[in-house]
């Protein structure tokens, strides 16, 4: 099986979740020069990503090319308890997608 | 229960929404849909508001806070967090104005997801970074210079 590009990190404490997550990815601006080729890099960036807790979207999220390369993202939440499932999905502009789900601790 | 907003599924509802916008019948309430072309494309910091956001007016706000570094050694890995203290609030936004395309990203919250969001980003050049928190169908703002010393856009 693949491995995910997706590293997620979820704790539950006193009510509130956090979710820490990085994502392995490019995020190419498409403004880069190849220096060897003197071609443009196309760009390359997620677009959309998701988090689901339980099958419900907790966090959605959009992202142009300044988001920096191998995103990183925190937040909380109010609620969740050990054993919940958690699931982050991402798609970029290339129609490239992945997601990976996690269980809360 | 209130429904806080209305999830629009189709292009169609879409347009109906906007015609009922432009007529003064609905508060723009944003939701975020499909991924934003038009304001992820703009250059201008009010024209990449205006199609993030409805509008580029602003209430300022002290009850958002951006915490990120007075200068930012590597323009390409700016770590900023951002709160909210206001009630209701639904998307958090974010702007650096000098960045060739000054919208960064769009965060839209669960009913139950804390106004927090900790990121990295790319700035371009020394600029203000701009925090718009949409919140009971209104827009808050505040704004944080952050230098930069190294650009995080090379081209």
């Amino acid at each position: 099986m693949a491995k995910s590009s997706i590293k997620i990190r979820a704790r539950v404490k006193n009510g509130v979740s956090s979710i820490k997550t990085l994502i392995n990815h490019p995020m190419e601006t498409g403004l880069r020069t190849d220096k060897s080729t003197g071609k443009k890099i196309p760009a390359h960036f997620i677009q959309n990503l998701k988090c689901e807790l339980n099958g419900i979207v907790i966090m959605n999220v959009q992202w142009g090319l300044a988001v920096s390369q191998n995103p990183y993202l925190s937040f909380k939440y109010n609620g969740g308890i050990a054993g919940d499932i958690l699931k982050l999905s991402w798609e970029d502009n290339t129609g490239l997608s992945d997601s990976v789900e996690a269980r809360l601790i | 229960m209130q429904q806080r907003r209305t999830f629009l599924k189709s292009s169609l509802a879409c347009s109906f929404v906007v015609m009922a916008v432009a007529s003064g019948l609905l508060t723009p309430v944003r939701v975020l849909g499909h991924w934003n072309r038009a304001a992820f494309n703009a250059t201008r910091l009010h024209s990449a508001m205006k199609s993030a956001l409805g509008s580029d007016l602003t209430e300022s706000s002290k009850r958002i806070t951006i915490q990120a570094p007075e200068i930012a050694e590597n323009g390409a890995m700016v770590p900023l967090i951002v709160s909210s203290s206001l009630e209701n609030t639904e998307i958090i936004s974010l702007f650096a104005v000098q960045n060739k395309t000054p919208l960064v990203a769009q965060f839209e919250l669960g009913k139950d997801t804390q106004a927090y969001i900790s990121t990295r980003i790319k700035m371009r050049k020394t600029s203000d970074l701009i925090a718009v928190v949409s919140a009971g169908g209104k827009k808050y703002s505040a704004r944080k210079e952050i230098k930069v010393i190294m650009t995080g856009c090379q081209n």
